[in-house]
Parts: structure tokens; C-alpha cells; sequence
């Protein structure tokens, strides 16, 4: 096996999970308790839409691939919750904890799992392609490693137009062996550019363990040094590590406009997606230990109510909104109609869309 | 009004786009200090500055994947490929990611970008050199393509691919570069989809596209001669969108069709051509639709034999007398 003796992994992951050890770092003090009950909430969130959405596949309702986020809320919790106005964001096809962190409604994306008018693309993504470019979110991808350019050049464009900013570009694991992904390391490293890769390594691409797959020299992170790029490691069920250190990246990419690749150690705790069976690649004990162990909700749970800024009463009304929540939005894509057949045409070209003085093509461009 | 080549044409849409629009950025291998593999873009380097003028690494999935993410945030970069056969690289990028991100984000996002650079044969370089791939991008739903015959083609459709907000390939031709043809100083753009008749004839329709339209022009001229012939040649221009109209109204007048391109001939352009006028013009045909494409084999090396392999103007001439027969 290619794996080097030497792992390259986060100070923290290797002790039994405990305290923060990050609680104390500048950016998370400067949260004020309101600030951290949102971040909280944010999570559980997304902890109980995903939840939501097995019943709704289960009950038939939910077309195609369904690659759910539970596990990893720590990792778009943390990294988005340091977002500006300038910064961008786009990811594969696990996109839905960074939809509803940068604040899409369950509504919109719900509907977009059932295929409604209603949903966020209007039925048009489905769960690997959600959109909100509104809120800086450029989707949602279905290639894996494919939309490593793209946030190359989202990057590139805040650089063009002089904004202070930059775009963190989300793959897994498995998307690190993807061309695209290391021509985009290296566009980033030669221009650069002011984007953070962040890898989100949840051991796994599909059912093939990061050991069978990646030769790596202790992590994959570390492949930043072959193009003279900013890397770090980080433990990515501790949601205020996960701040902190993003946090360096975020300035580095702010001040100097240069490229960062972090590595963030998670793990989903459900099937690649609803399609998996989940039986021959790890093995349940490893599964429960990460539940029991290491889960960033409860940790951050546990974290706050020592910090006192939650009771357990407050903890469960949360979560039980959460909950509510996540079942009107059920209700409501249920309750939403398809899109018609005359939309499957539009959304085609923008020129369609928009014919008026300014659009100049003409001649035929839907076909029969 | 001035005469220039179908190089200084193409340049001269980049160098008005730029002063009109600084979201303009010209980007690709060797196109700034280099002035260009094949100098399209000479002297752009140094009128417009190294911000505007991008060289990039020989990294196509990466610059067009990169482009294609600028132009969501309102960038208009016009990406130069050395050849479209190196599209092939990047096409995940170029179909995947420019296609469908409008579609799939309902209509929130748009791709306003450019790719140019030659797509042809003829040019004794070999099998991965020498694609053709209008066809096989055109039948993309969320792509436009476009493929300039004459140095007025290339200046207008280029400009109207760059203010244009979809994704638009315009596919050139290395042996074109040098043809020079009357090209106003002014601004003008030739719109996407008007197809333009380059020839008014009688007796036959030829439509063809790029490089094939000279071909088929040469091929009129010598019909005219030679064989008494009236013929009437159609330049697509535009590939997606297509211009139905002006193919159906000269089939209409002349009842009879003839279909030149440069493409293998396995759902060509023509194919697309060919099920129109049937499905629309059925009634007006007097004889099958017959066509003209490259001999169905990868580019073949030798140039003697390359020549033969692409519609020349005899194998245009003998399938028109067929047609006419
Ligand atoms: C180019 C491409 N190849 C294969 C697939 C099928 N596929 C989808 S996800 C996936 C595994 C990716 O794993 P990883 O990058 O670790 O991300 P994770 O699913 O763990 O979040 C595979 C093989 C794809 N979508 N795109
Ligand atoms: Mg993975």
C-alpha cells in the first residue's frame, strides 16, 4: 500500500474528543451567544432536513441520487459561518448543508428533491444541483472534481474586479485524483488566487476507503506543496476548530490573495447515497464509534451547554423546530406543483429567456 | 472599405470588444507574449496589458473550467483553443459545466462565455489535430456554434458570440486565416442564426458551412461554366441556433439540395439539414437530398490523400450532377 507510515493528521483527532480546544481562539470568543446558538441551530438543521428526506425517499417521492450530509454538518457550518459579502462558495453533489447554511429555505429544497416548480432550480437540479447564486452559492455538481475550475474562476473573477474576497471550492476525498481538480491547484497557485479547496474527507469515495484509492504523502492536503500552496489539517467534528482554522485560510486568501487546500477529517454516517447499502466497505462498529464519539452536533451541544449558552431545554425546543420545520417543508413540496411540460424548454439559453433589444440571435434553437 | 484577412477580422472583433467592455478578457495558451499560435491575437498583449490578455498553462479542463466559473460572476472571457481538437480535454468543462448550469439552476445562472480557435482538417498534422466537433457540441442543448466562412463572417459573429450571454463556441479554420475579404472599419455584428446566401442560383441548393462554403462556391463556378448550372449556395454560419428559413425558402426555389461539409458523416450538420428539408419541404424536392462530407476515417496524414478525404471541389461538382441528373 501507498500509505506512508507517517499520517498527517489533526493534533486533536488524535486524542478522545473532549473540550474544544479551539473555544478560546479569537474567532470563535468574538461570537456572541446568540451568535453561537444560530450556528448550532443551523446544524441541527441540517441534521433534521437530511433525516426528513430518508422518510420522503423511502416513501418513493425522491427521484435519483440522494448523497446526505449527515455527519459533516461541522464542516459547512464552520467554514460558511465566516462568510462575507464577497466570499463565494461552491461544492459537488453532497450540497445540502451548504445550501441551508448559506440560508436557503427547506422549503426550496425540499421541493427540489421531489421535483417541484417550487424548488430552488425549479425542478430542474434535483439534489446534486442546487443553486443560489443570490447568497454566492454556485451550486451543487454532479462530475466529481468539476467544479474545482469553476470556483478557480469565481475566484479569478472577485480577483478582476478588485473586490476583497475569494470562493471556497468543496470536493471529497475521492475528488482529489481528478485532473481538473489539480489544474485547478495549480491555476490557483500560479494567479494567486484567493480561493480555499477544501477537502472534506469522510474516508470514503463511495465504497472505496481513502487507503485504496489515494497515494498521498501523510494526507491529502499536503499535495498543496507541490504547487507551493498553504495547507492544513483539520478536525472536522469539532465545528470551532473547523472556524479557526478556516478562518487563517480566509485571511490568507483576503490580505495576499493566495490559495489554500484544507483537509478536513469527517465521516458520513449514512450510505454514499440512499443507493448504497452500506454492507461491504466499513463496518458497523466503525460507524457507531464515530455516532458516539465524535458526532459534531453533540459535541457542539455538549460544548455550549457547558459554555452555558444553551440549556438542554433550549437544545430540545431547537431541535424540535428543527424538526417541525423540516416536516412543513415536506408538506409543502408534496403540496407543490411540477413543472409543466412547456418548462422543460426554457432555462435554456439566457437569450431565450430574455428576447427583447438587447437579445440579437435569431433563428431556430430548440429543436424538434 | 478595407480588405483584410480572416485573422486581422477575428482580431479586430477582440480588440473592439475589449475597448467596449473591460469584462472582456482574451485568455489561452501563448496568446499574450506569444501573440498567438497562429497571431490571431498579435499585438493585443500590447495595447491591452497583461490583465486583459492572459497567457495560461497548456491546462484546458483548468482555464476553460476556470473562464466558464469568471463568466457566472459576469466576466466575458474569450477562451482561445490552439485547436477544438483539444477541447476534448476539457469537455467535461465545456459541455457539462457552460451547458447545463443555466438549466439546471432553473434559469438563477448564466455562462456568458467565448471559446474560439480552428477546428479543421486539411492540414497534413494527423488524426488528433484535425476534429470537427460543430456537430457533436451543437447537439448540446445550452451551447451556440458558430463557424465564419469569410472575413466579414468572422469579425461580426464573434462579436455578437462575445456580447452574446449563453455559452458560444465559434469554430475558425486555419487554412481560412489567410483569405482576405471587405470588412467595414464601423461596428457591426452578424447576428447568431442568419444564415447568409452567398451565391443566388436556380437549379440547386448547396448548403454547407466553414471552409466547405468556399469549397461549394468554387464547385458553383465551375457548374455555372462547365454545365450550364445556376446554383445557389447557403452559408449556415450559425450551427445552433440555425437558421431554418433561409434554407427552406432556396430549397423551395430551387427543389433540389446538396449538403458540403468538412465533417465525418455520421450525424454531420447535414444530417440535421437533411431531416428538415424533408420533414418541412418534402413536397418541393425533386430528387433525394444527396451530400458531401470527409471520408469516414480519422484524419488521415498524408496531404496528398488529406486533399481527397475533405469535400474537394470535383467530388462537389460530380455529387451536384448527381442531384441534378
Ligand atoms: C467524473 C465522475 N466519476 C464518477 C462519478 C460517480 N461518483 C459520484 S460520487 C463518487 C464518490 C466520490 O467520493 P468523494 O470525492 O470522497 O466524495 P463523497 O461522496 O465522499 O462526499 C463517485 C465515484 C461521478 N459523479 N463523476
Ligand atoms: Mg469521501
Amino acid at each position: 500500500m501507498a500509505t506512508p507510515a507517517v499520517l498527517t493528521h489533526p493534533e486533536s483527532l488524535k486524542r478522545p474528543a473532549g473540550p474544544s480546544e479551539y473555544a478560546k481562539h479569537p474567532v470563535n470568543t468574538a461570537l456572541s451567544k446568540k451568535e453561537k446558538a444560530a450556528l448550532y441551530t443551523k446544524m441541527a438543521r441540517i441534521r433534521h432536513f437530511e433525516q426528513r428526506c430518508i422518510r420522503i425517499y423511502q416513501q418513493g417521492k425522491i427521484g435519483g441520487f440522494l448523497h446526505l450530509y449527515v455527519g459533516q454538518e461541522a464542516v459547512a457550518a464552520g467554514t460558511i459561518s465566516l462568510l462575507g459579502k464577497h466570499d463565494h462558495l461552491i461544492t459537488g453533489y453532497r450540497d445540502h448543508g451548504h445550501g441551508l447554511m448559506v440560508g436557503m429555505s427547506m422549503n426550496e429544497c425540499m421541493a427540489e428533491l421531489t421535483g417541484k416548480v417550487t424548488g430552488c432550480s425549479q425542478g430542474k437540479g434535483g439534489s446534486m444541483h442546487y443553486f443560489a447564486p443570490d447568497k454566492n452559492y454556485w451550486g451543487g455538481h454532479g462530475i466529481v472534481g468539476g467544479q474545482a475550475p469553476l470556483g478557480t474562476g469565481l475566484a479569478y473573477a472577485v480577483k478582476y474586479m478588485g473586490l476583497k474576497g475569494s470562493c471556497l471550492a468543496y470536493m471529497g476525498d475521492g475528488a482529489v485524483n481528478q485532473g481538473a481538480v489539480h489544474e485547478a491547484y495549480n491555476l490557483a497557485a500560479l494567479w494567486d488566487l484567493p480561493i480555499i479547496f477544501v477537502v472534506e474527507n469522510n474516508g470514503y469515495s463511495m465504497g472505496t476507503s481513502q487507503e485504496r484509492s489515494t497515494a498521498h504523502p501523510g494526507c491529502l492536503a499536503k499535495r498543496a506543496e507541490g504547487y507551493g500552496m498553504a495547507w492544513d489539517v483539520i478536525n472536522g467534528h469539532d465545528v470551532y476548530e473547523v472556524r479557526a482554522k478556516t478562518a487563517e485560510a480566509l485571511k490568507r486568501a483576503h490580505e495576499e490573495s493566495k490559495p489554500t487546500v484544507l483537509e478536513i477529517f469527517t465521516y458520513r454516517y449514512y450510505g454514499h447515497s440512499m443507493a448504497d447499502p452500506d454492507k461491504t466497505y466499513r463496518d458497523k462498529e466503525e460507524i457507531k464509534e464515530y455516532r458516539d464519539q465524535k458526532d459534531p452536533v453533540l459535541l457542539f451541544e455538549k460544548e455550549l451547554l457547558a459554555e452555558k449558552v444553551l440549556t438542554a431545554e433550549q437544545v430540545q425546543a431547537i431541535n424540535e423546530a428543527a424538526m417541525a420545520e423540516a416536516d412543513e417543508a415536506a408538506a409543502f413540496a408534496d403540496a407543490s406543483p411540477d413543472p409543466t411540460v412547456a418548462d422543460i424548454t426554457k432555462h435554456i439559453y439566457w437569450e431565450e429567456d430574455n428576447r427583447g433589444p438587447k437579445t440579437t440571435s435569431r433563428g431556430t434553437i430548440i429543436f424538434e | 472599405m478595407p480588405v483584410i484577412s480572416y485573422r486581422e477580422a477575428l482580431r479586430a472583433a477582440m480588440r473592439e470588444e475589449l475597448k467596449r467592455d473591460e469584462k472582456v478578457v482574451i485568455m489561452g495558451e501563448e496568446v499574450a507574449q506569444f501573440n498567438g499560435a497562429y497571431k490571431v491575437t498579435e499585438g493585443l498583449l500590447k495595447e491591452f496589458g497583461p490583465k486583459r490578455i492572459v497567457d495560461t498553462p497548456i491546462s484546458e479542463a483548468g482555464f476553460i473550467g476556470l473562464g466558464i466559473g469568471a463568466s457566472m460572476l459576469g466576466i466575458r472571457p474569450v477562451m482561445e483553443l490552439m485547436f477544438w481538437s483539444f477541447s476534448y480535454v476539457a469537455f467535461d468543462q465545456i459541455v457539462n459545466n457552460a451547458g447545463n448550469i443555466r438549466y439546471m439552476s432553473g434559469g438563477l445562472i448564466n455562462c456568458p462565455i467565448v471559446i474560439r480557435g480552428p477546428a479543421n482538417g486539411g492540414t497534413n498534422v494527423g488524426a488528433t489535430h484535425s476534429h470537427t466537433p460543430e456537430a457533436i457540441l451543437a447537439s448540446h442543448p445550452g451551447i451556440k456554434v458558430v463557424c465564419p466562412a469569410t472575413p466579414y463572417d468572422a469579425k461580426g459573429l464573434l462579436k455578437a458570440a462575445i456580447r452574446d450571454n449563453d455559452p458560444v463556441y465559434v469554430m475558425e479554420n486555419t487554412i481560412l486565416y489567410n483569405d482576405k475579404g471587405e470588412v467595414p472599419d464601423e461596428d457591426y455584428i452578424v447576428p447568431l442564426g442568419v444564415a447568409d446566401v452567398k451565391r443566388v442560383g436556380t437549379d440547386l441548393t448547396i448548403v454547407a458551412h466553414g471552409r466547405a462554403v468556399i469549397t461549394s462556391l468554387k464547385a458553383a463556378e465551375i457548374l455555372e461554366q462547365e454545365h450550364g448550372v445556376s446554383v445557389e449556395v447557403v452559408d449556415l454560419r450559425s450551427i445552433r441556433p440555425l437558421d431554418e428559413e433561409t434554407i427552406l425558402a432556396s430549397v423551395r426555389k430551387t427543389h433540389r439540395a446538396l449538403l458540403v461539409e468538412e465533417n465525418k458523416p455520421f450525424c454531420g450538420v447535414d444530417a440535421q439539414v437533411a431531416y428538415l428539408i424533408q420533414s418541412k419541404a418534402f413536397d418541393e424536392l425533386d430528387a433525394p437530398i444527396h451530400r458531401v462530407s470527409s471520408i469516414d476515417a480519422p484524419q488521415i496524414y498524408c496531404k496528398r490523400l488529406e486533399d481527397q478525404q475533405l469535400p474537394d471541389v470535383n467530388r462537389v461538382v460530380r455529387e451536384a450532377l448527381k442531384v441534378l441528373a
